[in-house]
């Protein structure tokens, strides 16, 4: 039985592979980036590329991929691009804000702790 | 016209979202991405406090992204790297503060899209009382280049987009 991708001609398998194959070493990165880094404000940092340049090369791939195989226009794709550019920069910054604010309330609450024992 | 079609730049993205997400261009898609584009803006009206954004100069944000997106791709492959061949501790996380002269709403949401989205900078949160922009930076070097790069690259554009009334290079003097 012959895969429905077998019939993607070769100038167009080839930008797709790079970009898929380029996509996922950069989401490793990114998850890499999770495991390696120590704290926290660094950790925010690792998925963004996941998110930015990884979703990217993703959904140029997926662009390219229909356009030829359906030999029509396929660029819906833009829109999950759209969505992923509002949203995920919201939650970096919700997330941000939450550690800030336990940070501080952690520091607020042991010097309190610590006032009461001098007391 | 105006109490019709509040914003036009937000009922045009309507249409073309409707569109794309139908991925045809049938008489009956138009319709009805018309008919959101008018209605849609009109009934979250009242949950924009604010009122719609006004985009003054529609060219100067199109630089900006474009800008951006290089930007974006560059800081991609610095922290990429950052994590692949450097060790955590070595990394120099800090947190910087930029005297911001930004003040509509609109632009300062754009301009934390654009920093939360570029790889390696955080927008935590704008100290109130003297708009400083309070920013994580994944590996800090040099801290007056960060401003320098806010302030020119990301701060001046966005102001030229929203506030076009006033130049802004007459804040910094007044």
């Amino acid at each position: 039985m012959m895969n429905v991708a077998d019939t993607l001609p070769w100038w167009a398998a080839l930008p797709v592979a790079f970009l898929l194959i380029l996509g996922g070493v950069i989401t490793v990165t990114g998850a890499a980036g999770l495991l390696r880094l120590k704290n926290f404000y660094q950790r925010i940092h690792g998925p963004a590329i996941t998110v930015t340049l990884g979703a990217g090369c993703f959904l140029i791939a997926s662009m390219i991929y229909f356009t030829v195989l359906q030999s029509r226009l396929v660029i819906h794709e833009l829109l999950i691009s759209v969505f992923v550019l509002m949203t995920a920069p919201v939650v970096a910054m919700m997330i941000m804000r939450a550690a800030i604010y336990r940070d501080r309330r952690s520091r607020d609450l042991t010097k309190l702790a610590g006032e009461r024992e001098e007391v | 016209m105006r109490r019709w079609m509040p914003s036009p730049a937000l009922s045009a993205g309507l249409l073309l979202m409707w569109l794309l997400l139908n991925q045809s261009l049938e008489p009956a898609h138009w319709l009805m991405g018309v008919f959101l584009g008018i209605v849609a803006p009109l009934l979250a009206r009242p949950l924009q406090p604010q009122g719609y954004a006004r985009i003054r100069k529609p060219l100067a944000l199109f630089r900006l992204l474009g800008l951006s997106l290089i930007e974006i791709v560059r800081s991609c492959l610095n922290v990429g790297q950052i994590i692949l061949f450097r060790r955590s501790e070595g990394v120099n996380s800090q947190f910087i503060r930029v005297p911001l002269d930004l003040r509509d709403p609109h632009g300062l949401a754009l301009l934390s899209c654009l920093i939360n989205t570029t790889p390696g900078t955080v927008w935590a949160e704008i100290i109130p009382d003297r708009h400083e922009l309070l920013l994580h930076i994944f590996d800090l070097q040099e801290e007056q280049w960060w401003i320098d790069t806010i302030k020119n690259n990301y701060e001046r554009p966005i102001i030229e987009v929203f506030e076009s009334g006033v130049p802004a290079g007459r804040k910094e003097g007044a």
